[in-house]
C-alpha cells in the first residue's frame, strides 16, 4: 500500500497528472481560437470580394480534405520556421548569409523563437502556443464549414425583412445574420467539440508532453536498474484510466450540449419533437 | 492571417522579456525513451548514460546546458530547424545521417546490435521486431527470408516478442542487456551484428564551432579515461570501451 | 531508374507485390509519389470496407437506440457511447491488446492481430457508432407528416420502415454521413501509426510518408504529397456521396435539394 502511494506520487506521475491540466487548458484555448478561425473563414467564403472568397473556400476545402495527423506531423515545424523567417526579415535586414544552408534553417540570433537563451518554460509555452495554433487552424476549417452552412440556413425572409427596414449590408450581417446563425450552427459545433476532444491524444505529435505521452512512458515495462518501482507492462491500466477520463469528459459535454439542444428542438413537428411532447 | 501575425507579435513581446538574462544556453535534444542511454527517471527528469555524459561535457566546455526531449521521428528535422542545438540520443553515426547533420567523434565504440528471443529461434525465416526508422530495421529488410515487424518504440518491440507476435527482437545490445538480465525466458541468440559507427552527438552543419567544442570535450574525456569509467558505470562491464 | 520503372517496381509494394526492398538512398520525388500512392490502397481498403459494413450496423444501432425495448436500447446507447466517447487512438491500442490475449484461446483469432482484419474491425465498430448516432438524429427528425401520410396509406411495420422511414432518414442524414465518411478515411491513417505493426514494410500512405520523412529528414515533401492524395480522395468521396444524395432527393424540386443540403451539413 505504501509502495503504491509512493509509486503514484513520483515526479513522473505528478507530471502525468499535470498533463491533464495541459490538455484541458489546450481545449479551453483552442475552442474559441478555432471558432475565431472558423468565423473568419466562413465570412471570407461568403464574401463578395472574389479573391477573399477563394481564400476562404480553399482554406476550408484543403484543411478539411487532409487527415489532421498529416498536418500535425509537419505543421508545427513549418509554423516555427515561418515565424522565425518573419522575425528575421524584420530584425536583421542586413544579414548577408542565406537562410537555407543545405538542410539547415539559419536565422540571426535575435530572430530565434524563443531566443536561444530563454528559460525552459518559455520554450514550453511557445511549443504549447504552436500546438494551440495548429489545432485552431485545423479545427477552424471544420468550424468554418459549419458556420458557412449555418449562415446560409438563416431564413432568407429574415434578411429581407431587415433589408426592408433599410439596414445596410453590413448591418444585416452583424445585427441579423450573425446572431441568428448560432441556433443553426449549434449541432455542428457541438459535434466538432466532441471531435476536438478526441483529437487530443495526437498532441504528443506536436511536441507537447500530453497524457498519452506520459501514459506510454509510465506504463511501459520497467527493469529495476532504471527505477525504484520496477513493474511489467502496465500500459493497459494507464490507457484504461485515459479511456475512463475521455468517456467521463464526453459524457459531461454531452449532458451540457443536450440541454441546449433540447431547448431548441422543443415543439418542432418531428418524431423527436413529438416524443418530447408526449413525454412531458 | 491577422491572427497569425498578432500571435507572432504577442510572442515577440514574451521573447524580449526573456532575453533580459544573456548567458547563452546550449539546448541538448534527446529522446528520453532509450535506457540505459537516456530515459525519464522517477522524478520525471532526463537520466542515464547520456545525461551524465552530456553534463560532464558541458562542464568541461564551460557551457550552460539544458535538456529537452523530442520524439525520435522528428529529432533531426527539429535540430536542423534550430529548435535545439545538439542531439545526444543514442544516435549511431551513419552515412545517411551524415548527409544532413555533422557528428562529433563517437563517444561509444561501434557497439553491436543483437537478437533476443524467447527460446531458440531459427533466424532465417523468423519474424523480427525492430523500432521503426532505426538501423536495425533497415538491417532486417536486407536479411533473406526474415520478416520485419515495426513498432514505434523499443519497448513495444520487446512487448511484441513477449506476446508471441514476433519471434525475435533486433536492437542495440546495450538496450537489450537489461531486458535479458531482468527476465528468465529471454536470451540472446545468434551472433552480434556490428551496425553503425558508434554513437555520436549530432549538430547542424552550419554550427561547426559548437561541434568542435564538444568534440574537444569528448576527446579530453577519452584521454583521461573518464569516458571509459562512465561506460562501465552506465552501460555495464560487457560493453565495449575505448 | 526511370519513373515508369519505379511505378512498376513499387506501385503495388504496399500489398507485397514488386521490389522487396524499399528505396534506401537517392530518394526521388517519383519514388515518394509512387510509394505513398501505393499505401493509399490500404486507406481505401479500410475506408470502403468499414464504411460498407458499418452502414448496416449503424442502421441497426439507430433503430436500437430509438427502440422501446429496454435491452436493445441500452446495448445500442452504450455501444455508441463507448465508441464515440473515446479516441480512436486508444481504441486501436485496446483492440490490439485484446486480440493478442485472445490469440491463445483459439486459432480463430490469429488473423485479428494483423492490421488487415484487426484494424478493420475497430474501424467498422467506430464508424458504425458515429453513423448510428447520425442516423438516430435523422430518425428523430423525420417529419411527423411523413409518418401520418404512411398511416393514412395503411402502411405499418416493415413496409412503412422500408418505404417511408428509412429513405427519409437517409435523406436527412446524408450530408452528415458524407462528413463521417471523410472522417473515416482520414482515420485510416492511424492504423499503422498506433497499435498495429507494419508487416514486411507493407503499410498505408502515412506509413510510407513517415518512412520518407525519416530517411530524408525532410518532412516538407512526403507529408504534403500525402495531403495531396487525401484531398483527391476526399473530392472523390464528395462526388460519389453527392451523386447518391441527388438520387435520394430526385423527387424534390431543385431548390429544395440545395436547402436541405446546406441545412443538414451541421449534424456532425
Amino acid at each position: 500500500m505504501t509502495w503504491l502511494i509512493c509509486y503514484l506520487t513520483t515526479g513522473k506521475h505528478l507530471a502525468f497528472y499535470a498533463s491533464f491540466g495541459t490538455v484541458l487548458l489546450l481545449l479551453a484555448i483552442t475552442a474559441p481560437a478555432a471558432l475565431a478561425f472558423g468565423f473568419a473563414g466562413a465570412s471570407a467564403a461568403r464574401s463578395r470580394v472574389a479573391p477573399l472568397r477563394w481564400i476562404g473556400k480553399t482554406y476550408i476545402a484543403i484543411v478539411r480534405g487532409v487527415p489532421d495527423i498529416a498536418f500535425f506531423l509537419f505543421f508545427v515545424l513549418a509554423l516555427d520556421i515561418f515565424f522565425e523567417w518573419i522575425r528575421h526579415e524584420i530584425k536583421c535586414p542586413d544579414w548577408d548569409q542565406p537562410i537555407w544552408q543545405g538542410n539547415d534553417f539559419v536565422v540571426c540570433a535575435a530572430a530565434k523563437l524563443p531566443l536561444g537563451n530563454a528559460p525552459q518554460w518559455v520554450h514550453e509555452t511557445y511549443g504549447f502556443f504552436l500546438a494551440v495554433l495548429t489545432f485552431a487552424i485545423v479545427f477552424g476549417a471544420f468550424a468554418a464549414n459549419v458556420l458557412f452552412g449555418a449562415m446560409r440556413a438563416v431564413p432568407r425572409a429574415q434578411l429581407e425583412t431587415a433589408e426592408a427596414y433599410g439596414m445596410s449590408r453590413r448591418q444585416v450581417y452583424w445585427r441579423i445574420l450573425v446572431p441568428q446563425m448560432w441556433i443553426y450552427a449549434l449541432p455542428g459545433l457541438s459535434n466538432l467539440w466532441m471531435v476536438l476532444i478526441k483529437a487530443t491524444p495526437l498532441l504528443f505529435l506536436l511536441g507537447v508532453e500530453d497524457i498519452v505521452y506520459w501514459a506510454r512512458e509510465l506504463g511501459g515495462a520497467k527493469t529495476p536498474r532504471f527505477t525504484d518501482y520496477p513493474h511489467p507492462d502496465w500500459r493497459m491500466w494507464y490507457f484504461l484510466f485515459l479511456l475512463v477520463f475521455y468517456l467521463a469528459f464526453t459524457r459531461v459535454s454531452e449532458i451540457v450540449l443536450d440541454r441546449i439542444t433540447t431547448r431548441l428542438r422543443h415543439g418542432q413537428a418531428t418524431i423527436g419533437g413529438t416524443a418530447q411532447r408526449s413525454a412531458t | 492571417m491577422k491572427h497569425i501575425i498578432l500571435g507572432a507579435a504577442a510572442l515577440a513581446v514574451c521573447a524580449s522579456f526573456a532575453s533580459a538574462q544573456d548567458d547563452s544556453v546550449v539546448r541538448l535534444g534527446t529522446e528520453g525513451a532509450y535506457p540505459p542511454y537516456n530515459f525519464i527517471n522517477d522524478a520525471g527528469e532526463v537520466d542515464g548514460f547520456e545525461r551524465a555524459l552530456g553534463d560532464e561535457l558541458c562542464k568541461r566546455a564551460e557551457l550552460n546546458c539544458e535538456w529537452v526531449t523530442n520524439d525520435w521521428d522528428s529529432i533531426i528535422p527539429n535540430l536542423v530547424s534550430g529548435n535545439y542545438d545538439a542531439i545526444i540520443a543514442g544516435m549511431s553515426i551513419t552515412p545517411e545521417r551524415e548527409e544532413v547533420v555533422d557528428f562529433t567523434q563517437n563517444y561509444t565504440p561501434p557497439s553491436p546490435s543483437a537478437f533476443a528471443a524467447m527460446g531458440d529461434v531459427d533466424l532465417s525465416g523468423a519474424v523480427i521486431a525492430a523500432q521503426t526508422g532505426t538501423i536495425q530495421a533497415a538491417h532486417v529488410t536486407g536479411m533473406d527470408g526474415a520478416t520485419l515487424l515495426e513498432y514505434p518504440t523499443p519497448d513495444e518491440t520487446v512487448a511484441a516478442m513477449r506476446a508471441g507476435e514476433a519471434d525475435a527482437v533486433l536492437s542495440d545490445k546495450d538496450y537489450l542487456i537489461p531486458v535479458v538480465e531482468g527476465s528468465d525466458d529471454i536470451q540472446f541468440i545468434g551472433e552480434d551484428i556490428p551496425l553503425g559507427g558508434g554513437i555520436g552527438m549530432a549538430f547542424r552543419k552550419s554550427d561547426p564551432e559548437l561541434r568542435e567544442t564538444f568534440d574537444a570535450a569528448i576527446q579530453s574525456m577519452k584521454d583521461d579515461g573518464t569516458l571509459n569509467e562512465m561506460i562501465i558505470e552506465h552501460l555495464g562491464e560487457d560493453s565495449p570501451r575505448f | 531508374m526511370s519513373c515508369w520503372q519505379t511505378i512498376t517496381d513499387y506501385g503495388l509494394r504496399s500489398i507485397g507485390i514488386g521490389e522487396r526492398l524499399l528505396p534506401r538512398d537517392d530518394f526521388t520525388i517519383c519514388q515518394q509519389f509512387t510509394l505513398i500512392g501505393s499505401g493509399m490502397l490500404w486507406n481505401v481498403y479500410f475506408g470502403v470496407l468499414a464504411l460498407a459494413a458499418g452502414f448496416f450496423l449503424a442502421t441497426a444501432l439507430a433503430l436500437g437506440k430509438a427502440s422501446r425495448n429496454v435491452v436493445l436500447r441500452k446495448i445500442s446507447v452504450w455501444f455508441i457511447f463507448i465508441f464515440r466517447g473515446s479516441p480512436l487512438f486508444i481504441q486501436f491500442f485496446f483492440a490490439y491488446f485484446l486480440f493478442l490475449s485472445l490469440k491463445p484461446v483459439s486459432p480463430i483469432f490469429d488473423p485479428f492481430t494483423s492490421a488487415w482484419l484487426g484494424a478493420l474491425v475497430v474501424l467498422f465498430f467506430n464508424t458504425a457508432a458515429y453513423s448510428g448516432e447520425i442516423f438516430y438524429g435523422a430518425l428523430m427528425s423525420v417529419p411527423r407528416g411523413d409518418m401520418e401520410a404512411a398511416d393514412a396509406y395503411g402502411m405499418s411495420g416493415w413496409p412503412r420502415f422500408r418505404r417511408i422511414t428509412w429513405p427519409t432518414m437517409l435523406r436527412l442524414a446524408w450530408p452528415a454521413y458524407t462528413n463521417e465518411a471523410i472522417f473515416l478515411f482520414h482515420a485510416t491513417t492511424l492504423v499503422f501509426f498506433s497499435g498495429f505493426p507494419a508487416w514486411q514494410q507493407r503499410g498505408d500512405a502515412l506509413y510510407y510518408a513517415n518512412y520518407f520523412a525519416d530517411k530524408t529528414f525532410n518532412p516538407f515533401i512526403p507529408y504534403p504529397i500525402l495531403a495531396l492524395y487525401f484531398i483527391l480522395l476526399t473530392l472523390c468521396i464528395i462526388a460519389i456521396f453527392g451523386a447518391v444524395n441527388r438520387r435520394l432527393n430526385r423527387h424534390l424540386p431543385t431548390g429544395a435539394v440545395a436547402r436541405l443540403r446546406v441545412k443538414l451539413n451541421l449534424l456532425r
